[in-house]
């Protein structure tokens, strides 16, 4: 690890000032530190924000704002959360061990790099850690890696087990750029695709900071399921997971949303198979259909072409949860 | 006569010899000082305020002293283990404020005014913590290494009430790694103590 100024900053105004390309914001450290001992990350200053972001969980009249240094393991066990919005606390107790969620913050959450093996070995090529340098995934060692929306630049996924039910709850990030000013953005517009600049990994402006992440109210605290396939039954990252949950009313399905991880760059909307759940009854042939409409958009790489046959699997049976949640 | 001429021309000689020996070192230390300032930056030195199992401590420490390397470098509490050192095995697992984290990747300057409990206080003096006696009776370790972690979060499994099956139990505890594969044992030392 590099040497670095520590600073713990009075507020969040302060905490921007002091931020530049040079510095990073540290709240849980998790991921942070880890990629700072890999020599990935090379700050010179860090700012610790635990103490001038919010870390509780505030009902508004359209939905919950959660404070940017809510701990996961706390968020998870929120009574609200639990009530109102179960499909989150279910995708973040699929995620991590207990300790890392207890540690692990919302804002850091959604700013997670990827797992990719080449991005964590700094001998070899990377587009995101070193841009122009090559992807190694792209005929190297894919297993892990994406099977849609993925350039021959990068291919790797986004890691987080939350940034899915985010994404499949229309959640929105307020944050506060450079200039302190506040501004809101559509979690589906948050992450990136890598497409040709791989090294940005979400449209956060350069130097601003995550407050607080809102999540609507919805009716899907009823059918709701969180499927997770891994390469062992708990901490791990997934290969292929899927966020579902209906809204039903006379055996017909009202709406649905549909989003998967482990499969993209990004938390990935099943914009197409929602449309298509739409108005139909909820049944296996229909569960079984939709699954089929997903994986017709999927391009797997040379090695992950199993992901493809997990993902039709995942989506059926995270559908058919719904139904028994 | 020649002896003592040729004594004088050996002081003299020895003497410059020595005198250019006793220089060289000290520039050839302060050019090596100057590479290395240009190319490793120097280490940035801060106050650490921790409070380790109730016992309050101010260390002068680099910054990048992870509350782990604190623990067992600079205060010698090396019951915490350091094992893969990147939140992957969860040997380094202790208490902040009542809750199990990783060591490995908490910097020390980040738990200032926060109560940090390792192993070593858990056991009252003499007398071991119920959840340190029912891992010796339920062989819940066979090299021990990862055995303070995993008797950590056990603690906070128990604490929090995840034991209501094996399956809760195990899940709440997947976080710490045993490589010897005494996965059994802890798990029946859990169960003894949630009773």
């Amino acid at each position: 690890m590099r040497p670095f100024v520590f600073i713990k900053p009075d507020s969040a105004n302060q905490a921007l000032s002091r931020k530049d390309n040079a510095a990073q914001f540290i709240a849980g450290g998790t991921n942070l530190l880890d990629l700072m001992k890999k020599d990935i990350a090379q700050p010179e200053t860090i700012l610790d924000v635990n103490a001038v972001l919010s870390n509780t969980v505030q009902s508004t009249g359209k939905g919950i704002s959660i404070g940017a240094m809510m701990r996961n393991s706390a968020l998870a066990m929120d009574k609200d959360v639990v009530a109102r919005f179960p499909l989150v606390a279910k995708a973040i107790l699929a995620g991590s061990s207990p300790q890392i969620r207890n540690m692990a913050s919302t804002g850091g959450n959604l700013l997670q790099r990827t797992r990719c093996p080449y991005f964590y070995d700094i001998t070899l090529p990377c587009n995101k850690r070193k841009p122009g340098s090559g992807c190694s995934a792209l005929h190297g060692n894919n297993r892990i890696s994406a099977i849609v929306g993925w350039s021959d630049q990068c291919v790797a996924v986004h890691p987080s087990d939350f940034c899915i039910a985010l994404a499949a709850l229309d959640a929105s990030v307020v944050i506060s750029d450079k200039n302190q000013k506040k501004t809101t953005i559509l979690f589906k517009d948050f992450h990136r695709l890598p497409g040709n600049a791989p090294d940005k990994d979400t449209n956060l402006p350069a130097n601003a900071i995550i407050h607080s992440v809102e999540i609507p109210n919805n009716v899907f605290s009823k059918n709701y399921a969180y499927v997770k396939l891994r390469d062992r039954d708990s901490y791990a990252f997934a290969l292929v997971s899927v966020a579902a949950a209906l809204q039903l009313s006379n055996n017909k399905i009202v709406d649905a949303r549909l989003a998967s991880g482990g499969v993209a760059h990004r938390p990935w909307r099943w914009n197409a198979v929602e449309d298509f759940l739409k108005g139909k009854e909820p049944t296996a042939a229909t569960f079984k259909e939709a699954a089929d409409i997903a994986v017709k958009d999927t391009k797997p790489l040379t090695g992950n072409g199993f992901k493809v046959s997990m993902l039709r699997g995942a989506i059926e049976v995270a559908l058919q949860n719904c139904l028994t949640a | 006569m020649n002896s003592r001429q040729s004594s004088r021309r050996f002081f003299l000689k020895t003497s410059s010899v020595l005198s250019a020996f006793a220089f060289i070192p000290e520039s050839a230390k302060s050019f090596y000082k100057e590479i290395k300032k240009f190319f490793i930056p120097p280490k940035e030195m801060m106050p650490l305020v921790v409070t380790i199992n109730k016992k309050p401590y101010t260390i002068d420490a680099d910054s990048r002293t992870t509350l782990l390397d604190l623990l067992r470098e600079n205060l010698h509490l090396t019951g915490t283990k350091k094992g893969c050192d990147h939140g992957q095995c969860g040997a380094c697992t202790v208490h902040i404020d009542g809750q199990g984290v990783l060591s490995c990747l908490t910097l020390a300057a980040m738990v200032r005014g926060k109560n940090v409990t390792t192993i070593e206080g858990l056991s009252d003096g003499d007398e071991l913590h119920p959840m340190q006696q029912a891992f010796i009776e339920h062989d819940g370790f066979q090299c021990g290494y990862c055995t303070p972690g995993q008797i950590m979060s056990a603690v906070a499994c128990v604490n929090e009430g995840h034991t209501h099956s094996i399956a809760e139990i195990k899940e709440f505890m997947s976080g710490n790694l045993c490589r010897c594969g005494a996965y059994n044992g802890i798990v029946e030392s859990i169960q003894k103590i949630a009773k």
